[in-house]
């Protein structure tokens, strides 16, 4: 098995809008694109998907529609609702700002911290 | 979807939960089997994948917000249940709170309008009641050259305003009326901040002597005696023989609290030539300009009153020199100073019985979380977790102190009518209880504080053992503390219910004390009614005094009647009136001058109220107006400005004028304003002798049985004289001593009444306490009687637990009876706040009714068959 990662805080609910903005998906296909995308890497318990997804559906920042998929079955599809796109950036944003404050310090060389 | 759309459709939204998490696992499925799995492993392989189906549910679940309501439905239901399912306990704990919340919130809504609310006028803590400050400091009725001065000077104030009670006899188609009204200066409305509702306010040109007679109505009079009709502005009424022209109708809101009887309202019409100027017989109050403060306010007013005592030094002589300054207080404050600490005492006294109702209900509730130890320890097994067992007992109490609360404020509506009846007549803003939304949410607050309070212990201590015990029965070690926290609430109860008889027992003594004072006169049989005149005629003394000198022949003549006299002030009955004066030494240097109650009499009231002569001679026929003046003056007069010497045929100066009068006689004191109160100076006067002839005496008639069967004959006597004179104030003197009496009464009686509620509860309390100790411990009694114990070992043994209980309650108690008692200072009369008699009587009774309340535990425990209990195990 591939090493797992943890997830930091937030993160989860950042990496499900990201995949959402794409087009309506249902919570079967994010678990999927999740695992595919991140390679592996990044491993959430599938289950622990749902409450994550209910929670943003909650807070109105995903929208949910009952259709059919590509094989006839209902589904559960999720969307982006406008507020949910507002966020997206907004967090999109500081995440790139932490990742890039936190590079800038691991590649302080040793010695340089004097 | 918000909130309670969420709420509302939990249930369709759960069905789309399990569908979306059910699709999950199959498409996972159907994946697993295309990669080659089979199906059997393929669904373990998702399974795994996914996590714990139930908990994912769950979680999902939480997300909406709604999880904490739902949860209390189901404690609330099952909380319902359980209640049900033990009625009597129920019944006992619901009654028992009843009676707490039910008293508490009917004092509180009687208090909140007195106490907290401020008045219902605009701005109201800016209005100020002023007073003027005597040299000695204390505070007295403003002069008219007072008001006129300051109100004309003041930069602080936003307005002054003067008032004065009036009572005019409105006479027209109708029957005439007596009517309460006050006089007023020109901005007492603006004062308060209340306008008419029709018409207008009074102009300050109408507040002059000469000015046309106006009036403002109030809002009932002018339902009640107009039918409401809208055309009156602008009419002539007719009071006391006077063409009043109607100018205004006040709001039906508008709430009066300087005389909250007032029903209407005229200029006080004075000016600064009046000898009346002087007489401290007015009420002031003032609005302050925004942002002035109290001290800002008062310095100014002293300023001014200080130039005004020089201005006018003369005249404020003629009535016990001019005031040191001003006194300036709240109107609020000042209206409810007299009843503060009665009213603060009456709600601790509630509150503490609301507490003692609580450790009751506490105690029950634990002695049944100790019979369903079994039931939690098997939940918590289950694994319930201990938060949620708490909650669930807190739901229970929760429960319990909400049906109590409804049957509560159902009592307390009851509560109110009885307080209301029962309160004293200087109680202010009477008609401001009610039943408001304050009261309403200080019942809802009071109900969820009592539900928290009462199941938090047993909650918390249920829980605890539930994991600590696990289904072991019986456990000793674990059932010690639970014992533990029981005892505390029964010394709790105990020292609860001894601070609140003690402080009920004192005011009991004072009151037995009070009415044990001597008045200074002999109020059985006595009758007292006010006589006015009322009419254009009595302008001219002669035809007063001839009035009042007929009437009381004609009274005299009733059968029935032993004497009868006429008196300016009444004693106890509110009537206070004080005048200056000089006492002639004989070295014309040396002039000593005095403050007094004046009372001008007729001949016989002296006699009629058995006052006893003490030297000299009473009044009699021969001290009419034309003859020598003469004055009878009261012991403590004399003590203190007599210093020894014989006061009879000296002579004094009394009252405005320079008229000067002979002492012929020394009466015994009489208490004018409160049987508590001690005796202040009095200087009687012949009614006919008097610088004026009062229009407004008080009638006394002693009787030979029952005086209230003479009221209609003797009215029917003085009307023989003058129809159209006015008679109010009718009362015995007996019933007048009591309402003077009215406040210490009314703490007495409620008091009284919660002492008992409160006795009853910690009898309950210890009763029960032991009575479920006995039961628990059953089985340990069983072994002690099987190894020898007599039933007298055993009975002593339960009598002992409960009694060493009791007597530490009592301890704590006094303690803390000695430290309360402190609030009650006020209303003790005679009786030291530490009175060891009180003390003492209490705690025989407390240590009395403990026993009693030991004594049916004991008994039960010393039958108990050892051969039974053993067997049982």
């Amino acid at each position: 098995m591939a090493a797992k990662s943890d997830l930091p805080q937030g993160t989860l609910d950042l990496l499900i809008l990201k995949i959402v903005a794409l087009g309506p998906i249902h919570g079967y296909a994010i678990a999927q694109r999740l695992q595919q995308v991140s390679q592996d890497v990044v491993q959430v318990p599938q289950g622990s998907l749902y409450p994550a997804l209910h929670r943003l559906e909650n807070r109105g920042l995903l929208a949910a529609d009952w259709k059919e998929t590509d094989t006839g079955r209902e589904a559960k599809f999720y969307r982006l609702t406008r507020k949910g796109r507002g966020q997206l950036e907004t967090e999109a944003k500081s995440w790139q700002r932490l990742t890039e404050s936190v590079a800038l310090i691991l590649r302080l060389s040793e010695g340089s911290g004097e | 979807m918000n909130w309670w759309r969420r709420l509302w459709n939990r249930k369709k939204m759960d069905q789309q939960l399990d569908k979306e998490l059910r699709f999950h696992l199959e498409e996972q499925t159907a994946d697993l089997i295309a990669q080659g799995l089979s199906p059997e492993k393929a669904r373990r392989e998702a399974q795994i994948a996914f996590g714990g189906p139930t908990r994912i549910f769950e979680e999902c679940r939480d997300t909406r917000g709604t999880r904490w309501l739902e949860d209390l439905v189901q404690d609330l239901r099952y909380a319902f249940h359980t209640l049900r399912q033990r009625p009597g306990f129920a019944v006992v704990s619901i009654l028992t709170l009843t009676l707490g919340i039910g008293s508490t919130t009917a004092i509180f809504s009687a208090v909140n309008p007195i106490l907290f609310q401020s008045l219902p006028y605009p701005d109201a803590h800016r209005i100020m009641m002023l007073w003027e400050m005597r040299s000695d400091g204390r505070p007295q009725q403003p002069a008219f050259a007072t008001y006129f001065g300051e109100a004309e000077h003041t930069q602080t104030f936003d307005a002054i305003a003067a008032l004065k009670p009036w009572q005019p006899t409105m006479t027209g188609p109708d029957q005439p009326e007596r009517l309460e009204g006050q006089s007023v200066t020109a901005a007492y409305f603006h004062v308060l901040g209340i306008a008419p509702l029709l018409g207008r306010d009074f102009l300050p040109s109408e507040d002059t002597p000469k000015a046309p007679k106006v009036t403002i109505l109030s809002n009932g009079l002018w339902r009640r005696r107009f039918g409401g009709d809208f055309g009156i502005v602008g009419r002539q009424i007719k009071l006391d023989d006077n063409a009043y022209t109607v100018i205004g109708v006040m709001p039906p809101g508008f709430e009066n609290v300087l005389a909250p009887a007032a029903e209407l309202w005229s200029p006080l019409q004075y000016d600064m030539t009046q000898g009346r100027a002087w007489g401290h017989h007015l009420r002031m109050i003032g609005k302050l300009r925004p942002g002035v403060s109290q001290e800002q306010g008062k310095r100014e007013l002293d300023v001014t009153m200080h130039s005004l005592g020089q201005l006018y030094a003369v005249g404020y002589q003629t009535s016990g020199g001019p005031p040191r300054g001003m006194i300036v207080k709240p109107l609020q404050e000042d209206l409810t100073e007299g009843v503060r600490p009665a009213l603060f005492a009456i709600m601790a006294a509630v509150s503490l019985v609301l507490l003692i109702a609580c450790v009751n209900v506490t105690n029950v509730l634990l002695a049944r979380s100790a019979q369903r130890r079994g039931e939690f320890a098997m939940r918590a097994a289950l694994g319930a977790a201990r938060q949620r067992l708490v909650r669930q007992l807190l739901s229970e109490s929760l429960l319990i102190a909400s049906i109590s609360a409804v049957l509560g404020l159902l009592a307390a509506r009851f509560g109110i009518r009885i307080l209301i009846v029962l309160s004293p007549s200087e109680l202010p803003r009477v008609s401001a209880i009610s039943m408001d939304i304050a009261t309403f949410t200080f019942a809802v607050g009071l109900t969820f504080l009592v539900g928290l309070l009462v199941g938090l212990v047993p909650a918390l201590q249920a829980s605890r053992n539930a994991l600590y015990t696990g289904i072991h029965e019986n456990s000793y070690r674990a059932s010690s503390g639970h014992h533990r926290t029981r005892r505390t609430l029964v010394v709790t109860e105990v020292a609860l219910a001894l601070v609140l008889l003690v402080n009920a027992g004192l005011l009991l003594r004072s009151f037995q004390r009070l009415f044990a004072v001597a008045p200074g006169f002999d109020a059985t049989n006595l009758l007292t009614m006010q006589v006015q005149t009322s009419g254009r005629r009595f302008n001219d003394n002669k035809a007063t005094l001839h009035f009042f000198s007929q009437a009381l022949d004609a009274v005299r003549q009733v059968p029935g009647v032993m004497q009868a006299g006429f008196t300016s002030q009444l004693p106890l009955s509110g009537d206070f009136e004080v005048y200056g004066g000089k006492l002639e030494t004989g070295q014309t240097t040396a002039v000593k001058e005095f403050g007094a109650l004046r009372y001008a009499v007729s001949p016989g009231y002296c006699e009629t109220m058995k006052i006893p002569l003490l030297r000299g001679r009473f009044f009699d026929d021969r001290d009419t107006a034309g003859a020598p003046p003469v004055a009878l003056v009261g012991d403590s007069f004399v003590r203190h400005e007599f210093a020894g010497q014989d006061p009879l045929g000296k002579r004094i100066q009394f009252g405005p004028g320079e008229d000067s009068y002979t002492i012929v006689g020394v009466i015994g004191d009489v208490k004018q304003t409160s049987l508590a109160l001690s005796q202040l100076d009095a200087v009687y006067i012949p009614t006919a002798q008097w610088h004026w002839a009062d229009g407004v005496l008080s009638l006394v008639v002693r009787s030979r049985r029952n005086p209230t069967a003479l009221v209609g004959p003797i009215r029917k006597a003085i009307w023989s004289v003058d129809k159209d004179q006015p008679i109010v104030r009718v009362a015995t003197m007996n019933s007048l001593l009591a309402a003077s009496e009215a406040e210490r009464h009314f703490a007495l009686v409620i008091f009284e009444a919660l002492a008992m509620a409160a006795l009853a509860l910690a009898a309950v309390g210890i009763y029960g306490v032991l009575a479920g100790s006995v039961t628990e411990r059953i089985r340990e009694i069983g072994v002690r009687s099987a190894l020898g114990a007599s039933r007298s070992n055993i009975l002593a043994l339960v009598l002992r637990q409960g009694m060493t209980l009791a007597v530490v309650g009592v301890l704590i108690g006094a303690v803390g009876a000695m430290l309360t008692s402190q609030t009650l200072v006020s209303l003790l009369f005679g009786v030291s706040r530490l009175d060891p008699v009180t003390y003492l009587g209490v705690i025989v009774l407390l240590m009395a009714v403990s026993a009693f309340a030991c004594w049916a535990p004991a008994w039960r425990a010393a039958r108990v068959d050892p051969s039974i209990t053993l067997r049982a195990e």
